[in-house]
């Protein structure tokens, strides 16, 4: 059996159904085992902002959050545009099962990002552009939803979901840059592939810590709803 | 191809001026809803004017999303819909026609009235053209982008609700840059930027979103 045919094989809801399991067994445990080591090197080894003090401890929480909020919505754009394309069933159950851990992972950004602001900026929130647009995010991701619950007819739901997730997809980043433009408050990007980052070694070891175990708590869950879905549905 | 947009496009128009009431509502409803503003922040010259490009632009966003639901809902009702798709014209061109004809009746007399509204906002009369300019620029995106909302929630419950939950979010950029122009034209700067924006932003949702609004209305009608 070559490669792809390999792939496809897994395309199908049966198949996967027991993969998904040991996968998401896997995920859980080692999400679990890179969250606490994480939030030991944020909480006790990385050492105390020179400015901020202690508060800046809840980035180890928000950073992740918010890559994963954007990541996640790509995920689920992709998985959308595959259940199109080639019209499998499995990408559509995906597309579904990503999006509500990605609402979730965009609230806890704004919860711990407002409670960061508090102290910080001396507001709980104030209309600066990556706030916005990651509000809008979030209301991207509720639309979704919203618009695969209120379909009773499965089929329907999954394809009229995806076209709306591509839709977004292209959007987000007009979104994303128009926002930019019309207000920016929120302090640039500490953490960048092309330069060396502006931020201890501890904190940034803590940090992409933080973002694996999110990463494979989101894998575990999601692959979790799936199998639910997959239960419902064959 | 284009005989069948054209067809499209004059058959709405004479559904609506047959049925003015329609169009009426929805442009009552944004004089309204751009009238209550003052009421509930107050009458202060100086405030009025600095918000008036944001309130004209939220009440023209409300108004378009407001008639969408008249876009494909009467055609879905008694099976015309169902004979375009079954038609040779291709259904991206019939999207567009119908997106052509839901601006002319509900974008464009906003473009028409909002130099009154400006008035009331006691704005300088030499900001009306740019005024009316982002919108004639805005107002068409927004059709075109509310059709894609109005295909996928077509024959659902809570359909209203819903599709200003699905397409209100898309509509943010519009309103920035819309807004935004007049606000940089009251500065005394110029509001090309924003403007161009904005036609760049109709050209590709002219270029995209019939398509999508096709797939939308496959899907939703199957």
């Amino acid at each position: 059996m070559n490669t792809a045919s390999r792939w496809f094989w897994f395309a199908s809801p049966q198949t996967f159904f027991p993969l998904a399991g040991t996968v998401a067994r896997w995920c859980a445990v080692a999400a679990a085992l890179l969250a606490a080591a994480g939030l030991y090197v944020g909480l006790w080894l990385a050492p105390t902002d020179a400015q901020q003090g202690e508060v800046y401890r809840i980035i180890f929480i928000h950073v992740p959050a918010a890559w994963m909020s954007m990541f996640i919505y790509l995920v689920m754009a992709f998985w959308a545009a595959v259940g199109l394309a080639f019209n499998t069933r499995l990408s559509h159950m995906m597309a579904r099962a990503l999006a509500p851990t990605g609402a979730l992972f965009t609230f806890i950004a704004l919860w711990t990002g407002s409670l960061w602001g508090k102290p910080t900026w001396g507001t709980y929130w104030v209309w600066d552009a990556r706030l916005t647009s990651e509000l809008i995010l979030l209301l991207l991701y509720l639309g979704f939803i919203a618009l695969q619950a209120s379909i009773d007819d499965t089929r329907r739901a999954d394809r009229a979901g995806a076209v709306l997730a591509i839709v977004g997809a292209v959007n987000v980043p007009i979104i994303y840059y128009s926002v930019q433009w019309w207000n920016t408050l929120h302090q640039g990007a500490s953490v960048s592939l092309t330069k060396a980052p502006s931020m201890a070694a501890t904190m940034l070891g803590g940090m992409l810590l933080m973002a694996l175990a999110f990463w494979l708590y989101s894998i575990a869950v999601s692959l979790v709803r799936v199998r639910c879905l997959i239960l419902e549905r064959e | 191809m284009l005989d069948a947009a054209r067809c499209i496009v004059y058959r709405d128009l004479l559904l609506a001026l047959r049925r003015r009431s329609d169009v009426a509502t929805a442009l009552l409803f944004f004089v309204i809803v751009a009238s209550l503003f003052p009421l509930g922040v107050g009458a202060e010259p100086n405030l009025l004017r600095s918000i008036a490009p944001g309130v004209i632009w939220v009440a023209a966003l409300l108004s378009s999303m407001l008639s969408l639901g008249r876009l494909f809902a009467a055609d879905h009702a008694d099976g015309t819909l169902e004979q375009m798709l079954l038609g040779a014209a291709p259904l991206g061109v019939v999207a567009a026609a119908k997106g052509l004809a839901h601006w002319l009746v509900s974008g464009l007399p906003l473009v028409a009235i909002a130099p009154l509204l400006a008035l009331q906002y006691d704005l300088p009369a030499s900001l009306y053209g740019v005024l009316a300019l982002s919108l004639l620029l805005g107002t068409p995106v927004l059709s075109l982008i509310g059709a894609i909302g109005a295909a996928l929630t077509l024959g659902l419950r809570g359909g209203g609700v819903l599709v200003a939950l699905l397409v209100l979010p898309l509509y943010v950029p519009v309103l920035i840059l819309g807004a935004g122009s007049v606000e940089m034209a009251a500065a005394g700067l110029a509001a090309d930027a924003q403007l161009l924006l904005l036609g760049a932003l109709l050209v590709v949702a002219a270029a995209f979103a019939p398509w999508a609004v096709a797939a939308a209305l496959r899907i939703s009608i199957e």
